[in-house]
C-alpha cells in the first residue's frame, strides 16, 4: 500500500519551473538591454543593474528566512522590466524606491509571486508617475539621432507620441523601428523588443493571444480613427508592453477566449488614453486596468465541460 | 470596566481608525499634514466627548423611536459651534479642513459612541469613553498626516496659523506627491493597520472590536 500515492491532479509534470520560465524571459530581455545601452550610453547598463540589483535584494529583505524566493528570478525579472519602462536620465536612486514598491507593494504584501492581481513592474511605473512626475517625464534623444525638429539644438524633448499628440510631428517608421528615439530605457527598439518575443514564442513561454489581440486592437481602431496605425504601433510602450508586460502569467486570464477579450480591453483603453487621454501613453494603465478585470474575464469564459460553447 | 479600561480602550482595543475602521472619510482626507489630522482629531474629540456627555445625560429622556434625530441635533450644535470657531481663530486650518469639518456631524464614530455607549452609561463613563475614543482617533490620524507628510512633501510639522513653516526632513525633489494624493493615504492607512493587527494578535488581543 506504501506504493500507492493519492494526490490531486495534475498528476503529470513537465519538469518546467517559474526559475525556467523567468530565465528564458530575462534571456528575452537582452536585446531590449542592449539596445538600451547602444543608444543612451553606459547609464542605461548603470540603471538596469541597480534596477535588477535593488529588486532582488528587497524580495531577499522583505521575504521570511525559510522560504527565500530570489531563486525562482521573478524579482530580477520585475526589476528589469521596471528598469525597461523608466526615462533614461531619471535619478538613480529613484529606480530602488521603484523596484521596492513594485516588490512590496506589488507582489510580497499581496502574499508573493502568484497572488499578485497586478503587473509589479507597472504598479512600481505608476507609483513612480505619480510621485515624480517631473523626472519621469523627462527625455532625452539618443547621441546622433538626426533630431525631429529642425535648427533644434537642444538634446532633451520629448518622445515620438508627445510630438505626434501635441505638435502634430510625426516621427518616421525606420527610426522608430531601430529605436533611436527619445524614451524609456527598452521601449524605443522595436527590433530589439521583437526579437526578444521570438525567443519566448519560439520557447513556447507566451501565448500569442494576447499580444495579437492586443496590437490588432490599436491597429484597427487607429486606422478608424485615420491615424498612422504603423505609427502608433512602433512608437511608445506597446510592443514592451504587448509582449513582455501583458503575457504574464499571474496577472492575466488563463482562459484562452478570456485572453482575447483582455489584449481587445487592453487596445481599446491604450487607443483612449493615446487619442483622448491626459497623458500620451496608455500602455502602462491600460494593462493594470485589465489587470484588475482578470479575476471577472476568467469567471466569465471559464470552459464548462461537455459543452462547446464555453460560455457559461 | 474600570475608567481607566474604557478610557484606553478607545486607543487600543477599539480604536476607532485601526480596529473598528470608523470614521475613513476624514481620516483618508485631511491626512495630508500632521496639523490637518491633529487639527482634525481635536474637532472630532472635542464633539465626541460633548455629545457623549449630552446624550448620556438626556438617554433616559430622548424617546427610543426617534433616538437618532435627538442624537443628530445634538451632534450638529456642537459641531457648529466647533466651525465656528475654528473658522474665527484657525482660519488656514479651517481652509485646509473645509468641508470635512461640518461633515463631523455624520462622522460614524461619534455616532456609534452615542449609540452603543453613551445611551447605556451614566455621565462620567461616557465623557470618558469620549475622550478616550476621540484621542484615538486624534492619535491616528496624527501618525497618518506625520508620514504622510514627511514622504509626500519632505517637512515636518507645517502650521500655517502659527507661521510655522515646519522642519525640512527631506529636499523637496525626494518627496514622493503619490503620499500626499488620496492612493498615499490608502497605502499607509492599510499598512499601519495590517502592522497594529498583527502586534495586537501577537499579544494575543485578537478579539477584534466587540462594538
Amino acid at each position: 500500500m506504501d506504493k500507492l500515492k493519492v494526490t490531486p491532479p495534475p498528476h503529470l509534470h513537465s519538469g518546467d519551473q517559474i526559475r525556467f520560465v523567468m530565465r528564458d524571459v530575462l534571456v528575452a530581455l537582452i536585446p531590449a538591454c542592449l539596445a538600451a545601452i547602444y543608444f543612451f550610453g553606459w547609464r542605461a547598463l548603470l540603471m538596469l543593474a541597480v534596477g535588477t540589483g535593488s529588486a532582488v535584494f528587497w524580495e531577499w529583505l522583505l521575504v521570511s528566512k525559510e522560504k527565500k524566493t530570489i531563486g525562482d528570478l521573478s524579482a530580477a525579472v520585475t526589476g528589469m522590466l521596471l528598469t525597461l519602462v523608466l526615462p533614461p536620465s531619471l535619478p538613480l536612486w529613484l529606480i530602488p524606491i521603484g523596484t521596492l514598491i513594485a516588490i512590496g507593494l506589488g507582489k510580497l504584501i499581496f502574499g508573493g509571486l502568484g497572488y499578485n492581481p497586478f503587473n509589479p513592474a507597472l504598479i512600481g511605473r505608476a507609483a513612480l508617475m505619480a510621485s515624480w512626475p517631473a523626472a519621469m517625464t523627462s527625455w532625452f534623444w539618443p547621441k546622433g539621432a538626426s533630431l525631429p525638429l529642425e535648427n533644434f539644438n537642444a538634446l532633451t524633448t520629448a518622445t515620438p507620441l508627445v510630438l505626434a499628440k501635441y505638435r502634430g510631428f510625426q516621427v518616421g517608421y525606420s527610426q522608430l523601428f531601430w529605436g533611436n528615439v527619445a524614451g524609456s530605457l527598452g521601449e524605443t527598439s522595436a527590433f530589439a523588443i521583437l526579437l526578444g518575443a521570438a525567443y519566448l514564442i519560439i520557447k513556447r513561454r507566451i501565448d500569442l493571444r494576447i499580444p495579437l489581440s492586443y496590437l490588432a486592437t490599436v491597429f484597427i481602431l487607429m486606422a478608424i480613427w485615420g491615424r498612422d496605425p504603423v505609427f502608433h504601433l512602433l512608437a511608445g510602450g506597446l510592443l514592451l508592453g504587448a509582449f513582455f508586460m501583458a503575457t504574464d502569467y499571474v496577472t492575466t486570464p488563463v482562459t484562452p477566449r478570456g485572453r482575447i477579450v483582455f489584449g481587445i480591453g487592453c487596445g481599446i483603453l491604450t487607443v483612449l488614453i493615446r487619442l483622448f487621454g491626459g497623458y500620451p501613453e496608455g500602455v502602462n494603465y491600460s494593462i493594470l486596468l485589465m489587470n484588475a478585470l482578470s479575476p471577472l474575464l476568467e469567471r466569465w469564459t471559464m470552459p464548462v465541460p461537455g459543452r462547446r460553447s464555453s460560455r457559461a | 470596566m474600570s475608567l481607566l479600561k474604557v478610557f484606553k480602550n478607545g486607543l487600543t482595543r477599539e480604536n476607532p481608525t485601526f480596529r473598528l475602521v470608523l470614521g475613513m472619510c476624514p481620516t483618508l482626507a485631511v491626512t495630508t499634514s500632521l496639523m490637518g489630522g491633529l487639527g482634525m482629531g481635536i474637532a472630532t474629540t472635542l464633539v465626541l466627548a460633548g455629545s457623549n456627555l449630552i446624550i448620556s445625560l438626556l438617554r433616559n429622556v430622548i424617546p427610543d423611536k426617534i433616538r437618532i434625530p435627538c442624537y443628530i441635533v445634538v451632534i450638529a450644535t456642537l459641531v457648529t459651534i466647533i466651525d465656528n470657531l475654528m473658522q474665527a481663530f484657525l482660519p488656514a486650518l479651517a481652509e485646509v479642513l473645509g468641508i470635512f469639518i461640518p461633515l463631523i456631524v455624520v462622522n460614524c464614530i461619534i455616532l456609534a459612541r452615542a449609540e452603543t455607549f453613551a445611551s447605556k452609561n451614566g455621565l462620567v463613563p461616557s465623557l470618558v469613553d469620549g475622550f478616550g475614543m476621540g484621542l484615538g482617533f486624534t492619535v491616528s490620524l496624527s501618525v497618518l498626516g506625520t508620514i504622510r507628510e514627511i514622504l509626500g512633501t519632505g517637512t515636518f510639522a507645517q502650521a500655517a496659523d502659527f507661521g510655522f513653516a515646519g522642519v525640512q526632513l527631506m529636499p523637496e525633489q525626494a518627496a514622493g506627491l503619490i503620499m500626499i494624493l488620496p492612493p498615499g493615504a490608502f497605502i499607509t492607512l492599510g499598512l499601519l493597520m495590517g502592522f497594529l493587527n498583527q502586534y495586537l494578535e501577537g499579544k494575543g488581543g485578537n478579539s477584534g472590536g466587540a462594538a
